[in-house]
């Protein structure tokens, strides 16, 4: 009955909604809205910003990944000064907006004129100019990255942690050094722990590189904005831009399942149906009478540090 | 048959933080031999375990494996640790087999038999592989190389435990109370492996609760209490006839 209900009230909203942006344009008569969605939903420019959003996404993610498992692993370190700067990255990262931190980028070069990385005293030194070491791209890609690496380096962390000890105590007995134990022990049956999050991380991330329009990064979100302001269609825009964040985070969401699945096995007895599999299975017990016992599925523990900002 | 003694421990001490766990242990291991320890619980067995690969380090004394210190150089009269890469070699000759078995969930029987041999001694994946089936064979468990460890028994995963030391070709075996975490009618299985590894003749320290087998396969029996051992002696001595109340008042608890 309640379900009738929020079912009605959901229908009734979105229906007002909709009707309203149909009519958007009152001018060209009802329902053209929507033919403005249609109409840029496939539009170059905005491919072209999916495009640069997909990148942000796969390269930021790369980076704080990356980085991530490294200060997870020096969080983790028995010399007190690996884990203290560590630490303190962390706390940085996480306790400033992302906004803010692709603005720093974004203005760096303002109060830094040129970049000099070399050895001291040698003549072997690197010489860049930051308009051109830091593109809206760049800084963009370095306020996400770096941020994003404060988050998985917990989430990493969590990981390490959630790992029997005695599976480093077997490894070290067999004779691998601290590197082998973490890459071929630890770390894999870590992921177990480390895949769900990441994948929330992920799919949060690719909504969060719309931030890269602060700094003039032409992705999905500034090129919906950007035609909008041209055409005054902000509302049908906004749509078209929604619908892609839609199309990609749900795709990321499949993947997420197939690659939490790869990581699960030896968890459990049997590893749990793929959705394909369920479908068949389901059609078959269709027809052959009592469905089939419900199947073992890992438990995913919970994981400190996948809180969002 | 050489004369050095495959391990040799000489007043060996061990401590976390304030609490004394090995209070000097002086003990001799032969090549070829099965040492057996018993004692009640927190007398420090498992820690002088630990000990014998390096997994704890030693606060004063001497351990040696075949005639090395174990995670120390001597030069001169100074004794050093040695780095990571070398305790990882030294620790790869030597065998350990927990009581919670800590097979890799996340990887087949087969390749938790083959990880360390290719990894750690740089065998070929074919090579490794081989020595692995044999293995498994040898411990009765041939069918079950492409099984997950949650797939199998108590009693099974300990065989693949055992057979995973092995790969290794470890010139020494230690096991903590391998039997322990089973239930009852598994201990049999895995007891005769470690029998018929001691009957190859295998160097082999186990710390265990099973007194007929401590009995039977045992070379020595070495009774620990607070850190120290407290009787040692050929196991039919020790258990028929022993020389101290405290282990009389243990052994009248146990038998
Ligand atoms: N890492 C550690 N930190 C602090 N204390 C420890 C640690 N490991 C062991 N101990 C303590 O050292 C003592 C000896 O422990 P150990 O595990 O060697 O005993 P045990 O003889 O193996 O006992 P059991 O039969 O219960 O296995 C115990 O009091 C234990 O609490
Ligand atoms: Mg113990």
């Amino acid at each position: 009955m309640a379900a009738v209900v929020v079912l009605a009230i959901a229908v009734y909203i979105l229906y007002t909604i909709g009707t309203a942006i149909g009519n958007d344009r009152t001018g060209l008569g009802p329902h053209t809205g929507w033919l403005v969605v249609e109409k840029f939903l496939f539009n170059g420019l905005i491919f072209r910003g999916i495009l640069l959003t997909l990148e942000l996404t796969a390269l930021a993610m790369l980076v704080g990944v990356v980085l991530g498992a490294i200060l997870a692993v020096m969080r983790l370190s028995p010399n007190p000064v690996m884990s203290w700067v560590s630490w303190l990255y962390i706390w940085f990262f996480r306790g400033t907006p992302v906004l803010v931190q692709i603005f720093f980028w974004f203005n760096i070069n303002l109060v830094l004129k040129s970049i000099d990385i070399g050895i001291p005293f040698t003549s072997l030194w690197l010489h860049g100019n930051t308009n051109k070491l830091i593109p809206p791209f760049m800084a963009a890609l370095l306020g996400l990255g770096l941020n994003e690496a404060a988050y998985m380096a917990e989430i990493v962390r969590a990981g390490i942690i959630s790992v029997e000890h005695g599976q480093t105590e077997a490894a070290q007995a067999l004779g691998m050094d601290r590197g082998l134990v973490m890459r071929r022990i630890v770390l894999p049956q870590a992921m177990r722990v480390i895949i769900p999050p990441t994948g929330n991380e992920t799919i949060s991330m690719l909504k969060t590189t719309s931030l890269a329009f602060g700094a003039g990064v032409t992705e999905l979100f500034t090129r919906q904005q950007q035609i909008a302001t041209a055409t005054y269609d902000v509302l049908e825009l906004l749509i078209v831009a929604s619908i892609w964040y839609l199309v990609m985070t749900s795709i990321l969401t499949v993947g997420q399942y197939y690659i939490e699945r790869h990581f699960g096995r030896g968890a459990t007895r049997q590893l749990p149906p793929t959705p394909l599999q369920r479908f068949r299975r389901m059609l078959f017990t269709f027809h052959a009478g009592p469905p089939a016992p419900p199947e073992l599925v890992p438990a995913g523990p919970a994981v400190p540090g996948s809180e969002h900002r | 048959m050489t004369s050095m003694p495959m391990v040799k421990a000489e007043a060996v001490h061990k401590n976390f933080g304030r609490l004394e766990v090995l209070r000097g242990i002086d003990l001799e291991v032969n090549p070829r031999d099965v040492m057996c320890m018993i004692g009640p619980s927190g007398s420090g067995k498992s820690t002088f375990l630990r000990c014998i690969n390096h997994l704890e380090k030693i606060d004063a004394g001497r351990l040696s494996v075949d005639g090395e210190l174990v995670g120390y150089r001597q030069r001169g009269d100074r004794i050093y640790e040695l780095p990571d890469a070398e305790v990882c070699k030294k620790r790869a000759e030597i065998g350990m087999v927990f009581q919670h078995f800590n097979l890799f969930p996340h990887m087949t029987v087969l390749e938790n038999l083959a990880e360390a041999p290719v990894r750690v001694k740089r065998e070929s994946r074919a090579v490794a592989a081989d020595r692995a089936r044999r293995l498994l064979e040898r411990v009765g468990l041939a069918e079950k190389v492409d099984a997950y460890p949650r797939q199998l028994s108590g009693g099974q995963q300990q065989r693949v435990a055992i057979a995973r030391a092995l790969a290794m070709q470890p010139k020494l075996m230690l096991f903590d109370e391998p039997t322990s975490a089973l239930d009852p009618e598994l201990v049999g299985e895995v007891l005769d492996v470690m029998r018929a590894l001691a009957e190859d003749g295998m160097t082999m320290i186990v710390v265990t609760h099973e007194i007929g087998f401590a009995r039977e396969v045992g070379d020595t029996l070495v009774f620990m209490d607070g850190g120290v051992i407290v009787e040692a002696g050929k196991p039919r001595d020790v258990l028929a006839n022993p020389q101290q109340e405290r282990t009389r008042s243990f052994l009248s608890k146990v038998l």
